[in-house]
């Protein structure tokens, strides 16, 4: 059977794909984030997953105005990482898992979670840059992944209890898998951030804080905070932690917190990461 | 009855709604089509006519040109479209925020650097007179 083993959260900043993209990880403004994800590779090393359940959002790149769809699955063979104005990254292209993708569309919508199938779609550095600040610089990534793509961009984006239930019934659908596979979910995307208007540059250590204990040791608590919370305390584009959260319900209730790192700034955004493994036996 | 808009009352932000995206619509559009190197071209080389392709508001228009982006968000833009922009312009993230603050980006850097912008104040309209 499927079994899913961790969950990780990690934030998705364009400007540190562009770092490491320009071999600028040991400049000393972005050493220190490079440092910190130096142990969560050699995790990852020793913990390789088959597949990857990749929460992410996308940036006015697969999906413009013309359709927003809250919940998208990827259920392709493969994505191309996406020109987003400035030429794709040079990464390797990203192996889907249709069957596994087509088996939780299955799942989750007969769970009541209205999700659009994608079939075809670029992906942006909401996905590639989590990937790299995990893998490494590689020929081939080492795993297949599932995007999921949730609307964090046009306002009401779905609310963190959704996003918490809605992890729970991926669990579900992930247990249900006939294969052995080791699965991992990732969320990404914040932490405290806003990119737009004079109020850009908020940044609260606190808020950041509390949310990263509230990950490991309350997730209902942090399932109960309200959008115009996000807004006014993490910023506008602070909403994207609700992604944790779909991770988080995925996970078990009880978890053990691995490893986690907070760095400001990554440009404009607190850079958030945790490791969260579930205790039951591997 | 109308809905309640509680973000209404955070100060210096536009939250983009519902409502912001339908006004917005045509500007955003305009924004993704940068994404493709020939209409980057096009834009550069006559940035009026390529507007006038487009059914944006005369004052869309005229903010595109003038490169406010605080204007922008205003008339509807989204951050993430008006992105495009900058990129063809071969500006970062950071020189779009600083613009928008109203420092400079050495500035704008500096106080990142040192933590970023404190909520304290920010809350709301009241919290920040």
């Amino acid at each position: 059977m499927a079994k899913l083993t961790a969950g990780i959260a990690c934030s998705h900043v364009p400007a540190v794909g562009a770092a490491w993209d320009n071999k600028k990880t040991a400049d000393p403004y972005w050493q220190p984030l490079f440092a910190g994800f130096e142990p969560a590779k050699r995790w990852m090393a020793d913990n390789k997953p088959d597949v990857v359940f990749l929460v992410y959002n996308d940036h006015a790149t697969a999906f413009s105005l013309d359709m927003i769809p809250t919940f998208a699955i990827g259920c392709a063979e493969s994505y191309n990482p996406a020109d987003e104005g400035w030429g794709a990254r040079p990464v390797p292209v990203v192996q889907g898992h249709p069957e596994l993708a087509a088996h939780i569309a299955q799942s989750v919508i007969q769970d009541d979670f209205d999700l659009t199938i994608v079939n075809k779609m670029d992906v942006d550095h909401g996905l590639t840059v989590p990937l790299s600040l995990m893998f490494g610089d590689v020929a081939e990534w080492p795993c297949k992944v599932i995007p999921f793509a949730v609307n964090v961009v046009q306002y009401p984006v779905p609310s963190g209890r959704r996003c918490y239930n809605l992890g729970k019934a991926i669990r579900k659908a992930i247990d249900s898998f006939d294969k052995d596979l080791n699965v991992q979910i990732w969320g990404t995307g914040g932490m405290s951030h806003q990119l737009q208007g004079p109020r850009a540059g908020l940044i609260n250590k606190q808020f950041d804080g509390a949310f990263l204990d509230g990950m490991t040791k309350d997730p209902e608590a942090l399932a109960a905070i309200p959008h115009i919370d996000y807004l006014r305390e993490a910023g506008s584009e602070g909403i994207e932690l609700v992604m944790w959260l779909i991770m988080r319900g995925a996970m078990d209730a009880d978890v053990e917190e691995t490893y986690r790192f907070y760095h400001v700034p990554a440009s404009n955004t607190a850079i958030g990461h945790l490791i969260l493994e579930n205790r039951s036996p591997k | 009855m109308s809905l309640d808009k509680p973000y209404n009352d955070i100060p210096d932000t536009v939250v983009f709604d519902a409502d912001m995206a339908r006004l917005g619509y045509h500007l955003n559009q305009f924004c993704m089509s940068l994404m493709k190197a020939p209409n980057r071209e096009r834009f550069r080389a006559d940035e009026r006519a390529y507007l006038d392709e487009w059914a944006m508001s005369e004052e869309q228009k005229l903010a595109v040109m003038a490169r406010d982006y605080n204007r922008m968000l205003a008339l509807g833009g989204n951050i993430y479209f008006l992105a495009k922009i900058f990129a063809t312009d071969g500006k970062s993230f950071q020189y779009a925020a600083a613009s928008m603050t109203g420092m400079s980006q050495e500035a704008y850097a500096e106080m990142m650097i040192k933590g970023g912008r404190s909520p304290d104040g920010y809350r709301t309209r009241k919290e920040r007179e």
